[in-house]
């Protein structure tokens, strides 16, 4: 009954998102004012039922509803309640299904919310979402219908992939999906401006929120994930540069463009071809991504339901809304009227080369991601791995850490060289006395990538605090906060990537309960390994007692997990977080006389990456409540300026 | 505006990416890595005993004089057990199989073979992959059909099917 009441919602919604296409179009088209009043309310509703379909969704995963399909093919009675409620999404019709919730209920947002734009402009942009859900609804009920029913029912479940039974599963792609959708608001604004030719400051106000939050939430989803992988994988590294890795990462490229760029077109109402140009593609990217983990064109790790004939509905609708709006954006950005102008030596013209190197990064991930499509195209089959991607994307992000040291405390419009060279004096010194540091301790030792790492981030620790000296910090407004906030969460960030690929210390050893090994002045001694069940697994689990020199002593417990069901075996790395780095230990398999294989490695100041990632996303939220904020005092000091009027 | 064809130009981009896009898609499902040893002698190794009542495997067990199949398995791997009718076929027509348990245990792989059938004569154990990535095998199950003389003639990737069956015997047959 669940499953039939949640179908019913779910095409109800299909419906009402074609009633609010109609009702924008044809209101726009003919100037019908009673047309265009119907497009907030049918948002709205559209957005409840889809919520009802979820929610029943939900409910059958929780009460494992075995004759329900994709319960019984993803879930299993015998797991926690918690990755029942995880499983919902961890598949492919209920990642879709919460895809479009999240785009009703931000369509809904848009709907309620939005009160500066032009009152056309905001109906485009409404029709332009509901043009996008139509799409993903089709989808849904065509071709991956979450609800179908199985007859007879299954017995038990098959399971959910091990690797996928962890609390970072339930919070991961929900995460990403909300950051994706936020892009697709970006998107339907862009659109929404280039139908209605109004492509200015006021858009881009309007669009920045949207921006903002979808940038913060994908930030937030990548270092999660990045951590995720990191700890479960149980490989020691943090970014494996697999296409699904780098499916959530040319969106989070994208946006951050679009991010800086919308902020010159709101401040300083310059680069409006770009910013409408930006919003497509992020959105773009958000789709391809999506596209190359469904359809299967491309491997990777990350184990998803692979079908073709599902890849060929996405790609379609790819072709529909990318090669719709690109199309618009040839027809009408000529009618845009060119922004304002702006002088080489100027906070926009750093503003432009962040955004020129963030495309270039952008294009590079793409074609290292796509590369080995092509080179099938012609028959061959390569792989591309981290090294190339490391070895172009990596200096170019170093030379976007330098533009980040040199655009905060440059000026709007137009700037004096000597006043900026006197302003970034102390970055300077600071970089050069990392150099001098690293060259007495560790000359020839570092590799050219993680030493100019250090060296940026030094800089760009101290050039992101700039901006905050000689001015009335209590005045300061919050988003100069948030951005300081930010660009300092990038220097963090990047000091942890540099100094894990610096210093970390590796040591693979095979020990058997009572022998002692060393690794960075870290003493383990492996007391026992003993046999433990969980509530669908079985491990052997190892304890091994470490100290640092004389320091106390901790227990860790790596781990060798047998999942029953479907079955598969995965390793429990456990890790020990001191202030200045993490240990490391992963539990291999046992070798013929006994003995185990450990791995171990101490990665000094690997945290930062993560800490870093957190603060620049800390940073977003921070700019996004100011920012708010900002227009609710504004408005509200107009309208009791009226009133004492 | 200086050059309005500029414009177009993301729009042109796109569709070449779409058309590799849909070229991949179109492209037969075709994933399999296959080694680069296909054609070229087997590579030198020496494994332990496999399982208790049979014989360890080394690489100059192929250079007897008679084609034979060297199957790569794990008592882990369930397309393994699914192939297991197939491969008692082959052994039936007369096919000597030899096998390879990658990343097992002795004791397991016993279970396995008491569970699904043992149509193998020597089994050697390849704890840690070492072998299977000489032989450029990229997954379990994977069959390589070998002449007398120690050379790989032919890779199979995946499970046997039953239709696979006769073309494996032909091209046994067709090694000696």
């Amino acid at each position: 009954m669940i499953a039939e009441l949640g179908l019913g919602a779910l095409w109800l919604a299909a419906a009402f998102a074609a009633l609010q296409l109609l009702l924008a179009g044809l209101g726009l088209a003919q100037q019908r004012d009673d047309l265009l009043l119907g497009v907030r309310p049918v948002a709205v509703a559209q957005a409840a039922l889809c919520a009802v379909a979820f929610i029943c969704l939900i409910l059958l995963f929780l009460r494992s509803d075995m004759s329900v399909l994709l319960v019984a093919t993803n879930s299993h009675s015998a797991k926690p309640w918690l990755y029942k409620f995880a499983g919902t999404w961890g598949n492919h019709e209920g990642s879709m299904l919460l895809w479009v919730t999240v785009m009703g209920v931000a369509g809904a947002g848009v709907a309620l919310l939005e009160r500066t734009l032009k009152r056309n402009t905001h109906m485009a942009t409404l029709g332009a979402q509901a043009a996008i859900s139509l799409g993903f609804y089709a989808f849904l009920l065509f071709s991956s219908n979450p609800f179908a029913r199985l007859n007879p029912a299954a017995p038990d479940g098959q399971g959910l992939n091990p690797l996928l039974q962890d609390p970072g599963l339930a919070f991961h792609p929900p995460t990403l999906y909300l950051g994706y959708v936020g892009l697709s608001v970006a998107f339907s604004f862009a659109v929404g401006a280039l139908l209605t030719r109004t492509v200015d400051a006021a858009f881009a106000r309007a669009m920045r929120p949207w921006v903002l939050g979808a940038w913060v939430l994908l930030t937030i989803g990548i270092v999660a994930g990045s951590y995720w992988a990191y700890y479960e994988l149980g490989w020691g590294g943090w970014w494996f540069w697999d296409p699904v890795e780098n499916a959530s990462l040319m969106p989070w490229l994208a946006a951050t463009a679009l991010l800086h760029s919308v902020t010159v077109l709101a401040t300083r109402d310059a680069l409006r071809a770009w910013t409408v140009m930006l919003a497509v593609i992020a959105f773009s990217m958000s789709m391809v991504g999506t596209f190359l983990v469904r359809s299967g064109i491309l491997t990777s790790v990350h184990a998803f339901a692979v079908d073709p004939e599902r890849g060929s509905f996405i790609l379609v609708l790819l072709l529909i809304y990318i090669g719709g709006a690109l199309a618009l954006f040839g027809l009408r950005v000529g009618t845009v009227r060119e922004g304002k102008q702006f002088e080489l030596m100027s906070r926009e013209t750093l503003l432009v080369v962040n955004n020129l190197l963030l495309t270039v990064i952008l294009g590079i991930v793409l074609l290292g991601t796509l590369y080995p499509l092509m080179t099938e195209a012609f028959g061959h089959k390569v792989s591309v791995g981290p090294p190339y991607f490391n070895r172009i994307a990596g200096p170019l992000a170093l030379i976007l850490m330098l533009a980040m040291v040199a655009g905060p405390i440059m000026r709007w419009r137009r700037d004096k060289v000597g006043a900026v060279a006197g302003r970034m004096l102390w970055p300077a010194l600071v970089m050069l006395a990392i150099v001098a540091t690293l060259a007495v301790v560790g000359w020839g030792r570092i590799g050219i990538l993680p030493f100019l790492g250090l060296v940026v981030a030094g800089g760009v620790a101290i050039g992101s605090l700039i901006p905050l000296t000689k001015r009335n910090l209590r005045r300061t407004p919050l988003f100069v906060y948030g951005m300081v906030l930010a660009h300092l969460g990038c220097a963090v960030s990047i000091a942890g990537m540099a100094a894990d690929s610096a210093f970390t210390t590796e040591k693979l050893v095979a020990m058997q309960p009572g022998d002692t090994a060393q690794a960075a002045g870290w003493t383990l001694h492996f007391d026992k390994v003993a046999p433990i069940a969980g509530d669908n697994w079985t491990a052997m689990q190892g304890d091994l007692t470490v100290r640092h020199g004389d320091g106390g002593r901790t227990t860790l417990h790596p781990q060798n997990r047998f999942f029953f069901d479907p079955p598969t075996a995965t390793t429990e790395s456990a890790i020990l977080t001191r202030w200045n780095g993490q240990l490391y230990v992963v539990m291999g398999d046992e070798l013929d006389d006994g003995r185990w294989q450990m791995r171990i490695w101490w990665k000094p100041f690997v945290t930062l990456i993560w800490l870093g990632g957190f603060m620049i996303a800390a940073g977003g939220a921070l700019a996004l409540v100011g920012r708010e904020r900002r227009g609710w005092l504004m408005k509200w000091r107009r309208t009791h300026a009226e009133e004492f009027a | 505006m200086t050059s309005r064809w500029l414009l177009w130009l993301p729009l042109v981009l796109f569709a070449g990416l779409a058309a590799f896009f849909i070229g991949g898609l179109v492209q037969p499902d075709d994933r399999m890595i296959e080694s680069k040893l296909v054609g070229k002698p087997l590579p030198q190794f020496t494994l332990p005993q496999g399982a208790s009542d049979r014989p360890p495997l080394a690489s100059t067990d192929f250079s007897k004089g008679a084609p034979r199949m060297l199957n790569i398995f794990a008592s882990w791997c369930v397309p393994c057990a699914a192939e297991a009718p197939q491969l008692e076929a082959l052994a039936k027509a007369g096919v000597p199989i030899d096998g390879i348990a990658i990343r097992d245990a002795r004791a397991d792989v016993d279970g396995f073979l008491t569970r699904n059938g043992n149509p193998y004569g020597h089994i050697g154990l390849d704890a840690r992959s070492e072998v299977q990535i000489a032989l450029g095998s990229s997954g379990v199950p994977e069959t390589f059909i070998i002449d007398g003389k120690g050379r790989i003639v032919h890779q199979h990737i995946g499970e046997i099917r039953a239709d696979d069956v006769p073309k494996l015997i032909a091209m046994w047959k067709d090694a000696r």
